[in-house]
């Protein structure tokens, strides 16, 4: 839609440029920004005119990803023998509510940045222990965990005037076993939980929470977990949430039972090996 | 900037903040719909330099020197593209709002290389409220379905709707597809409050700003009660609603409009007033409502001029009754079945908000092009409340985006004519998606205890029912949602003992207003589930629980009072075929069965018995010409809206003057057109409409005939009499008219049957296999028909599974698509229709009315087929599976 209350839309081509503000702030593929009134904006500058590369392989083997990557761009970077996790980057990118069509435009830092429950990119960062790169407006930068920035619906550890410039995987848990299970009050609906967890090559398992929570919830063990030590640790969660896409008790139910399939899918996978 | 639309060069300059959907509109490009504007719906896709995107999320100025491709720029209609094509060759649309958006996404590499499993995820984008997806899912399998127009004759044919090709090509104007020189936007500031008083406005600053051409406030507004519920007899909503009201009644409720010279500026301008506000007590609960002590909520109001039937109890219709003695009879009774059942408030969702844009023409008559199902009621209305002369109005409508009962309101009408004849300057006032969850009316949510009594035979011996309906903050529609709702769904029965109690309040929440089945369904959930248990409990088939009671030729069709006026009759009664057909076809195979231990089958199935037409009077005039080409040019007042009269009334024209469907060109939905038609609503297009294009058909071939002398016939090679062939148009011109009144009416059944799979685990519902028997007299067009029947089980599966619009002390919580399912193709299942062959006496050629009648049963049958699966009885709209879930774990 229309945002009516912009006095300018900048295409700035150095950082120094930016220039933000409290009420000008980053605009990246801008599939949320133009979905609902901004009546408090009066500027937007257009990211993706720094013509970033959208991901780079970096040399210590991890994955450094553009934060305006768009998601299309994201589900095209092509297999590779050491990265065992990408089925998750495209599993994550199916969750997203929004058609084959908006990944042309949205990005994978608009898409963090957004902070929703359902923010697919945030359960992929949160199950990769993926970091963001912060640019901070004293021209410097700081790292944070995808999931350690995302506090809560619509609200990050970002300042305004700070930008993500990248999501960075590490090599480690870009080689590891995947998992991922979703469900949503319809079959392709709004997600109502998403869980999407790893299994690093010495055995530690990570698994992220999304969706039904107000915030990513990371859960850890250093090894394949029982059934019942996993099932206590999802029950343990603090932050599961009422909304128009599931009712807490139930998501945490769903939650509980799509967490032991997760696990019963490595533990075969272990079993294989 | 400049950028290229299908090839041609445009140089435009957006302003800041702009998306490419409005930039590219502005520009003349109306092919590009406003869905929702958030990305959600799909209506506004485009190609950008060949990729598929939403247009409405995408920044104009990113279209930068890049390439746009609309639907129109395809094809057109005399060279359709090959998508194109197979959408009219499959009649994948209905109202053809959201085709624009179809189209191109089935134009793009990803759809046309894909797997047919996969199109819902790749369609998940695009939303359709009408067809139910079946038709366009044939369409992008290119399967054809249709007829063309061109061979002489009509009746019984799947003859193509007329604006096929322009629909796909998005050459077919919608409402706001028009340019206007200087015109002008309404924007409304809206009470954050649901119970409030407006001490003072102070609009100084708004007004000061430049480009603001009017503020109008209550001050401005004609001190005029009106209803914005329309009716043909005008008394049959109360009128309790002002244009601009200083009493605030519900949240989003109109305080003050801004008419400027663009939308921004005027919603910049709402912002710029002051409102003072007294707050006032509010209730939200339609039970408390009713209790003393409630705040009134059109308490000051008297109710013989408002017609409200107790202002001091909330209580805006009622009505009570009992025809034997219930309570001797459920004592009596072998089988005793007893609940209470809710259902939620829905929104319509039609792709196409509210919208009206008005000006004077050259002689200063005020003209209002508007979504409307009903204009010519809003032109009696409006010259009512404005004192217009009638014939210093005309009220028309282009094709309308859908409708479903939403746009049987005065919602939009008003505002513009009170901006165009305060400035002189043409004004529109177009709903956002938002207006159309916040306040727009919305589906009756209703609470229905019913206790039914039978023997151990499963003869039905009380039935005792209870409603309960919130209106919300205004009574449109109210009294006629109570009264109906509980009229046909218990009137099926022949229960000899009945008692009725039924009462729609007032409450500050949103209002409630028309709905596909007005009132029935709801009504039809409870009942239909009481009577599933009673023959759980007798231990028959739910289907011959139905055999045994059901009525039939011959048994009055009363609810409670056997003395009652009606001009219901019999007809063509396809009750047992109906019911044959939905049994047979539920034995046949479905989708596979899932596998695991957690899944739990089960099978269910409810009717719904309707009236073909609305009660008390629905007037159609139609005024049909021979033209020396001969062709026909038909003048009629019902509406477009997807519902297909247009396809059936050049079909009717054709069959009965013996020329192709294609050479009968009809004018609609103008009242400076046809002399009058009620509207489209109750199912009317084709057997009120119809019936009148029916009889001028009739005549003006009876007149042809005359004049052809005796022993004439007409055949496709035109008027053939003893000394030759003579072309038809040598008899013309010649002009008829066809009148009907909408009485009396017959009886239309639906019986509806699923199959279903319920995972314990998660509350999933996954429809194996769902099928409708459906008694429709003749089926006039069978394509199309299969169609709208489609469409109905569409829209109530999502009723049933998913859709809710919650409000939370008055405020709506869910006020966008996003948070508001609307059924995408794949939560769709394909929905197997079967035809009785009845034939109706009442209707034109033996049709029935098949509007509203598919959504009726659907809700109860599949609540019937979750109870068989997993035990529990659901008694609550929607069976979301959270709520499944906690029947199986709470």
């Amino acid at each position: 839609m229309d945002l009516p209350t912009l006095t300018e839309v900048r295409l700035p081509t150095t950082r120094v440029e930016l220039a933000l503000s409290d009420t000008v702030i980053p605009l990246g593929g801008g599939t949320w920004l133009f979905s609902e009134p901004q009546d408090h904006l009066t500027g937007l500058v257009d990211l993706t005119a720094l013509g970033w590369t959208p991901w780079e392989r970096r040399p210590d083997g991890g994955l450094s990803v553009a934060a305006t990557c768009t998601i299309a761009q994201l589900t095209r970077i092509p297999a590779d023998p050491g990265w065992r996790a990408l089925p998750l980057f495209r599993q994550c990118a199916e969750s997203l509510l929004q058609s084959f069509k908006v990944w042309n435009t949205a990005t994978v830092g608009g898409n963090i940045a957004t902070a929703l429950a359902a923010g697919a990119l945030i359960g992929l960062g949160g199950a990769l222990d993926a970091e963001l790169v912060i640019w901070t407006p004293d021209g410097g930068e700081r790292r944070q965990r995808v999931a350690d920035a995302v506090l809560a619906q619509r609200t990050t550890t970002l300042v305004p005037c700070e930008v993500i410039r990248s999501i960075e995987f590490d090599s480690v848990p870009l080689a590891a076993r995947t998992a991922f299970r979703r469900i949503a009050l319809s079959p392709l609906g709004r997600a109502g939980t998403v869980l999407a967890a790893r299994q690093d090559a010495d055995g530690a398992f990570v698994l992220c929470v999304t969706g039904g929570t107000t915030r990513p919830e990371v859960v850890r063990f250093p090894s394949l977990p029982s059934a019942a030590e996993l099932a206590t640790a999802v029950a343990a969660i603090p932050s599961w949430f009422t909304d128009a896409h599931g009712a807490a008790d139930w998501r945490e139910a769903v939650s509980r039972l799509l967490a032991e399939e997760i696990r019963q899918e490595l533990a075969g996978a272990e079993a294989a090996r | 900037m400049r950028f290229a639309v299908n090839g041609e060069p445009v140089d435009a300059e957006p302003f800041p903040g702009q998306c490419l959907r409005t930039l590219l509109r502005e520009t003349g490009r109306t092919e590009v719909k406003k869905g929702c504007d958030a990305g959600d719906c799909g209506a506004c896709g485009v190609l950008l330099d060949g990729e598929p995107v939403h247009s409405c999320i995408v920044p104009a100025h990113r279209a930068a020197g890049r390439e746009v491709t609309t639907v129109a720029g395809l094809g057109t209609p005399e060279q359709l593209s090959p998508v194109q094509q197979r959408f009219v060759d499959a009649a994948g649309f209905q109202c053809g709002f959201c085709t624009a958006g179809m189209v191109v996404t089935a134009s793009t590499e990803e759809v046309r290389t894909a797997d047919e499993a996969d199109l819902p995820r790749l369609f998940k984008g695009n939303l359709c409220r009408c067809t139910g997806y079946r038709s366009i899912h044939d369409a992008l399998a290119g399967r054809s379905t249709t007829e063309e127009r061109g061979v002489a004759g009509g009746i019984g044919r799947a003859v193509r709707a007329p604006a096929a090709e322009r629909i796909v090509t998005g050459r077919e104007p919608f409402t706001l597809d028009l340019a206007t020189t200087a015109l002008t936007h309404i924007a409304v500031l809206k009470s954050p409050h649901p119970s409030a008083r407006i001490r003072s406005i102070d609009a100084a600053a708004a007004l000061a700003m430049e480009g603001v051409l009017a503020v109008l406030t209550h001050e401005d507004a004609p001190d005029v009660l009106f209803s914005t519920g329309r009716h043909q007899n005008r008394l049959e909503d109360p009128d309790d609603t002002l244009v601009l009201d200083p009493v605030i009644r519900f949240a989003g409720q109109r305080v003050a409009a801004v008419v400027a010279e663009t939308i921004g500026l005027a919603e910049a301008a709402c912002r710029a007033i002051a409102v003072d506000y007294e707050v006032l007590p509010a209730v939200f609960d339609p039970e408390e409502a009713r209790s003393a002590g409630a705040p009134l909520v059109h308490g000051e109001k008297d109710p013989l001029a408002t017609r409200i039937s107790e202002p001091g109890r909330n209580v805006v219709a009622q009505k009570h009754g009992e025809l034997g003695d219930v309570d001797a009879a459920l004592e009596a009774a072998d089988v005793v079945v007893s609940g209470t059942w809710r259902t939620a408030r829905v929104a319509h969702a039609s792709l196409e908000t509210h919208a009206t844009r008005g000006w004077l023409d050259a002689d200063g008559r005020l003209v209002l092009r508007t979504s409307s199902q009903v204009p010519y009621l809003v032109h009696a209305e409006l010259c009512r409340l404005f004192g217009l002369e009638p014939e210093r109005l005309r009220v028309f409508t282009a094709r309308v985006g859908g409708g479903f009962g939403g746009k049987q309101e005065l919602l939009t009408e008003d505002l513009v004519t009170l901006a165009v004849l305060r400035t002189g300057r043409p004004a529109q006032y177009e709903f956002t998606r938002e207006d159309e969850f916040t306040i727009a009316p919305l589906r009756h949510p209703k609470r229905v205890a019913v206790t039914l009594g039978a023997t151990a035979e499963g003869v039905l011996t009380a039935m005792d029912v209870d409603v309960l309906a919130d209106t919300g903050a205004y009574g449109n529609h109210g009294p006629g949602v109570m009264f109906h709702g509980s009229h046909e769904s218990l009137a099926v029965y022949r229960a000899p003992n009945r008692r009725v109690h039924t009462e729609a309040v007032y409450t500050n929440n949103p209002p409630s207003g028309a709905f596909r089945g007005y009132g029935l369904g709801q009504v039809m959930f409870a009942l239909e589930s009481a009577m599933d248990e009673v023959a759980r409990r007798v231990g028959i088939s739910p289907f011959e629980l139905r055999r045994r009671n059901a009525i039939a030729p011959g048994d009055p069709i009363v609810v409670t009072d056997p003395h009652e006026e009606t001009d219901l009759q019999y007809g063509g009664y396809g009750l047992p075929e109906a019911l044959d057909l939905a049994e047979a076809a539920l034995e046949e195979p479905g989708e596979p069965t899932p596998h695991g231990p957690d899944w739990r089958l089960g099978s269910g199935m409810a009717l719904g018995m309707i009236a073909t037409m609305p009660p008390r009077g629905h007037f159609s005039e139609v005024r049909l010409r021979l033209d020396p080409d001969g062709g026909a040019s038909l003048d009629v007042g019902t509406a477009e809206f997807g519902n297909g009269t247009t396809t059936v009334h050049a079909q009717i024209v054709a069959e009965l003057l013996a020329i192709a469907p294609d050479r009968v060109r009809i004018r609609q939905s103008d009242t400076d057109g046809a002399r009058y038609d009620t509207g489209a609503f109750g199912s009317a297009g084709t057997v009120v409409a119809g019936k009148a294009v029916h009889l001028a058909a009739l005549a003006l071939r009876d007149r042809v005939l005359a004049a052809a002398g005796p022993g004439a016939s007409l055949g496709p090679d035109g008027v053939r009499t003893p000394s030759g062939v003579a072309p038809l148009g040598a008899f013309a011109p010649l002009m008829t008219t066809g009148t009907a009144d909408g009485t009396p009416r017959g009886l239309a059944f639906n019986v509806h049957g699923f199959r279903v799979a319920v995972h314990v685990g998660t509350g999933e519902v996954r429809i194996l296999k769902s099928v409708q028997g459906v008694d429709a007299g003749t089926v006039l067009n069978p394509e199309q028909l299969r169609g709208q029947v489609e469409g109905g089980p569409a829209q109530a599966i999502g009723s049933a599974l998913y859709e809710e619009v919650t409000v939370v002390d008055g405020h709506v919580t869910t006020r966008v698509l996003r948070n508001y399912h609307v059924p995408q193709m794949a939560d769709v299942p394909r929905t197997e229709v079967r035809f009785a062959a009845t034939y109706d006496d009442l209707g034109p050629f033996g049709a029935k009315s098949m509007s509203e009648a598919p959504y009726n049963p659907v809700a109860p049958a599949l609540a019937n087929a979750i109870r068989d699966a997993v035990g529990v009885r659901p008694h609550e709209l929607p069976m979301s599976r959270d709520r499944v879930w906690r029947l199986l774990h709470r």
